[in-house]
């Protein structure tokens, strides 16, 4: 499947590790660009350059307080990833669901077999 | 009834790019699960999830050995998947390629899967592991799953595993 370019597309934007390392630094809360460049251990430009493509998908928000800018996560936008492997998982609960109907039988004819009985 | 599945909904992450871990509780012992998982005639029973009918259940349960499954879905599209085992112990562990059929060059970018079966009580936490070779595997893999989203087919299936209680 084709995907749109990394600027565009949050699931594209957060493939990067570093771009997840900073929006896990960020669950935390809003921070500075400066605590980031101290989490991660990057240089300035290099943690700028993935804030904007955070900021670009929405990923992250930005705001000013006095000299210094402030980054937050916006979960909102990360959405589609989440439902993404919702949607995954549901197709397996499904099939777990199949698989329970099967292990009942199972037990009960476990449980049949350790009585001695025949049902036929 | 929506009591008795939420309890037990597959819970899907992925812990690194290349990876997708699916686990699940079943009300059953890990023998019972691991035969469910591993004999033909049962797993043409649950895999295909109502999906469609299971055309193909092939399982050559020892190391190097084979296993294919075929669906055909309800628009008579064929799917299939096919692998081999790397590793068994039985009522324990299986680890196995597993190949997408529908994409190119299916068992250069198939991907393994280390199946882990843990007893607690008499109930077993089924774990798959699923690794592909790069993440855009791992992202086409999770983006089958899209497809899907039968309500219907779910309400379904709880009658089913209701009346057979």
């Amino acid at each position: 499947m084709a995907r749109a370019a990394t600027t565009t597309d949050a699931f594209n934007a957060v493939a990067e590790p570093r771009r997840r390392q900073i929006l896990d630094a960020l669950a935390d809360g809003e921070r500075p660009v400066n605590e980031l460049v101290a989490l991660l251990g990057l240089a300035q430009p290099q943690v700028s350059k993935h804030l904007r493509v955070l900021l670009k998908v929405g990923a992250v928000e930005v705001r000013r307080e006095g000299r210094q800018r402030l980054y937050r996560l916006n979960g909102q936008a990360l959405k589609p990833i989440h439902d993404w492997v919702k949607s995954y998982e549901r197709s397996w609960s499904e099939r777990f669901e199949e698989m329970d109907v099967v292990l009942a039988e199972l037990k009960q004819q476990q449980e049949d077999e350790g009585d001695g009985s025949d049902d036929e | 009834m929506e009591a008795m599945t939420s309890s037990r909904k597959a819970v899907v992450t992925l812990p690194t790019d290349e990876q997708i871990l699916i686990t699940r509780e079943f009300d059953a012992p890990k023998d019972l699960v691991y035969k469910a998982w591993t004999t033909p005639e049962l797993v043409q029973r649950w895999w295909t999830a109502r999906r469609g009918a299971m055309k193909i259940a092939e399982i050559d349960l020892r190391v190097g050995g084979k296993w294919r499954y075929v669906m055909e879905t309800e628009d008579g599209m064929e799917v299939g998947f096919h692998g081999e085992y790397r590793e068994i112990v039985t009522n324990e562990r299986i680890v196995s390629t597993e190949a997408y059929e529908g994409i190119p060059d299916p068992d250069a970018n198939a991907a393994l899967n280390t199946l882990t079966f843990t007893e607690a009580d008499g109930r077993t936490t089924l774990s798959i592991l699923v690794e592909h070779p790069n993440q855009e595997g791992r992202d086409m893999h999770i983006n089958s799953g899209m497809e899907d989203g039968l309500q219907d087919a779910l309400d379904l299936l709880e009658q089913v595993a209701v009346s057979l209680r």
